[in-house]
């Protein structure tokens, strides 16, 4: 792998990012543990995919990152530098450097702006290129992404899903990032149109060597786009490693019964005991010691009683005690 | 022996600002009892206005159900008097929806919601209603649930209140569940406990399950039988093994293919180019046409009627494959 050997784009410190809920004058405040203690690095021209469940703090991630919203403590480095000083110092650079599309496209396009008008912001407030040949520009932005300059001077409510989303990846694109964070960028489209948009964002990845990083809820999916893998419960993550770590084997129980719970075509369906009873924790007061134990059908005394570290095993970083054993 | 539920037939309109379009056209099936049966689409394809109009979900200011029969344990639902039709709807068929938060009244206790429906189709008297509303609750492995029928939707998760849900609709044991895109909102690990769930009490109460979802994974894991849908019309109808091993409808390959992230060349995903056809403008012909990798000029022109293509197995193409007899 090729791309460890250079410095990282995107880096993440032990980011913590608690939100308070509640609160007033006759509560306690209470704190959702949306990140505590991630760390990770994101290669120029790789693929990392952050896998997990609701509430699993993915999307609270990805808003760090981009510097949408400010860690709780912990830091984020763009290209070496501070995220948060850059942000203040020099939004623009920032903005530049890393861009974001969002699940939803019904929600992240404004309904009442065109497609030009959407697409040509990022060049105007860049000023990447004179006024007089922006529209020019915006077509062939719209080119790559698969779409005819028929349809600049539409508005979004006359494009479909995936239409929609192929003009979100051409707004990232216009100013040419270096890093490009895909919320679930294709969970909302129907089945036929996912492939399309994600041979379009391979595509993209091959001829302009933009990194991704990828947040999904599925697995399946990930295992053919991600180079990386990272899987979150509760705030941390628990499981990181290369794609072909992964698809040798899975170290964490957690890894283990999400790969197992998502149905697959041509594979017996997994029952019983290897399904995970209940549902995530509330992530207001997180279980003490191992986050997973209260799910986990391996746990120990000492889970509930001991915070795993993450530690090598079996060629990737995992958060159990038990993982040699199990 | 005649089957649980016939579908004959049916024909759904709605009324738009751009005229009449059908949302469901000369839709025909059938479900035996005990059975599973999975429709399968994307969105436009119609499969949740069929599932609607079982019940006569459909609203009555701009849709309607233009034709066709719905026999279910004998009698047409469509022509049956609105009285007879309230004892079908919640009693003998159970539903559940995507959006358990939706289809829960937000200020009515979980126990309430269930005992409405003992209440109104079994005569129970309040007191027995919330006694069996704890039992059913603890059947659909709701943790605590002398506790839990006391509280509101908004305190429980996505997967109890789906929990819920099911509860309910098996409160007056059904024959059939309709069960619309039932784990769709949900995150895989519950998704597994509900799927399991539901066939666990389909055998245990004999029901027959109608599934509606986009998920060909859920749809392997569940169904007996298949029907696809496209663009209002079923393409494609057979036995789950054999459509999975052997799709015969070049959208049911295409469909397969996305859903298992299959690769062809250059690692590229294999895909359905282009996007489901507006019901407002319909290609002639085949409506899948249009994107069909298969499609011959005869397929512009004309519609094809579903033939058969093997045992049990029927589709509406005129180049499917059909399974060596």
């Amino acid at each position: 792998m090729s791309a460890a050997l250079e410095a990282p784009l995107l880096e993440a410190h032990d980011l913590v990012k608690h939100f308070r809920v509640g609160g007033g004058m006759s509560f306690t405040p209470r704190h959702v543990h949306a990140l505590d203690g991630v760390s990770l690095s994101l290669h120029p021209g790789e693929t990392l995919a952050v896998v997990g469940e609701s509430g699993c703090g993915k999307t609270t991630l990805a808003r760090c990152l981009i510097g949408l919203i400010e860690p709780t403590s912990g830091q984020v480095r763009a290209g070496g530098e501070d995220a948060g000083a850059l942000l203040k110092r020099d939004p623009l650079r920032f903005r530049r450097f890393a861009q974001i599309v969002f699940q939803d496209p019904y929600a992240s396009l404004n309904p009442r702006r065109t497609v030009y008008q959407t697409v040509g912001d990022g060049l105007r407030i860049h000023g990447l290129c004179p006024r007089g040949e922006r529209r020019e520009r915006a077509a062939a932005l719209l080119g790559r992404v698969g779409l005819s300059s028929d349809y600049l001077d539409r508005y979004p409510h006359e494009l479909s899903g995936g239409q929609r989303q192929r003009v979100a990846i051409a707004r990232a694109l216009a100013v040419e990032p270096a890093v490009i964070v895909c919320d679930e960028p294709v969970s909302a489209l129907d089945v036929s149109i996912q492939a399309q948009v994600i041979n379009l964002l391979r595509d993209l990845q091959r001829d302009t060597g933009v990194a991704y990083l990828f947040i999904s809820h599925n697995l399946a999916l990930v295992r053919h786009i991600a180079d990386r893998i990272a899987v979150m419960y509760l705030g941390q993550i628990v499981e990181t490693g290369a794609i072909a770590e992964f698809r040798r084997s899975l170290a964490h129980p957690y890894s283990r019964a999400l790969f197992a719970a998502a149905p697959e075509i041509g594979r017996e369906r997994v029952d019983g005991a290897a399904l995970l009873a209940g549902d995530v924790p509330s992530p207001i007061d997180p279980p003490a010691g191992c986050r997973f134990h209260t799910r986990c059908p391996h746990a120990e005394a000492r889970c509930a009683a001991e915070a795993p570290e993450l530690r090598v095993v079996d060629g990737r970083q995992v958060r159990c005690h038990l993982a040699e054993r199990i | 022996m005649s089957a649980l539920l016939a579908i004959e037939n049916l024909t759904v309109e709605f009324t738009t600002t751009r005229g009449t379009v059908r949302a469901v056209e000369g839709l025909s099936f059938r479900l035996e009892r005990g059975e599973t049966l999975a429709i399968v689409g994307e969105s436009g394809s119609g499969k949740s206005t069929a599932a609607l109009a079982i019940l006569r979900l459909i609203a009555a200011g701009s849709g309607r159900i233009a034709g066709g029969r719905i026999l279910f344990e004998g009698s047409d639902l469509l022509t049956l008097a609105d009285d007879r039709l309230r004892a079908v709807r919640g009693a003998r068929i159970g539903m559940i929806f995507q959006d358990p938060m939706m289809a829960l009244n937000p200020v009515y206790t979980v126990g309430d919601q269930i005992a409405e429906t003992l209440i109104a189709h079994q005569g129970m008297s309040r007191r027995a209603a919330r006694q069996r509303g704890v039992e059913l609750l603890r059947r659909v492995r709701v943790p605590a649930p002398e506790r839990r029928i006391a509280e509101y939707p908004h305190n429980l998760s996505g997967g109890m209140r789906q929990r819920v849900m099911i509860a309910m609709a098996l409160a007056c044991r059904p024959s059939l569940l309709i069960a619309d895109e039932p784990t769709t909102a949900l995150d895989v690990t519950v998704q597994a406990q509900v799927l399991s769930l539901i066939d666990e009490l389909k055998a245990e109460f004999g029901m027959a399950v109608l599934l509606i979802t986009h998920d060909l994974g859920v749809v392997w894991e569940m169904a007996q039988r298949v029907v696809v849908m496209y663009a209002g019309r079923k393409v494609e109808e057979g036995p789950s093994g054999r459509l999975f091993t052997r799709p015969a409808h070049p959208y049911t390959r295409g469909l397969l293919r996305a859903a298992k992230w299959e690769e062809g060349e250059g690692r590229r995903l294999s895909e359905i180019p282009g996007t489901v056809p507006s019901p407002s403008d319909m290609p002639a012909g085949c409506a899948f046409a249009p994107r069909c990798d298969a499609a011959v000029s005869r397929c512009r022109g004309e519609r094809p009627a579903l033939g058969r293509v093997g045992a049990q197995r029927e589709a509406a193409c005129f180049v499917a494959e059909s399974e060596p007899a």
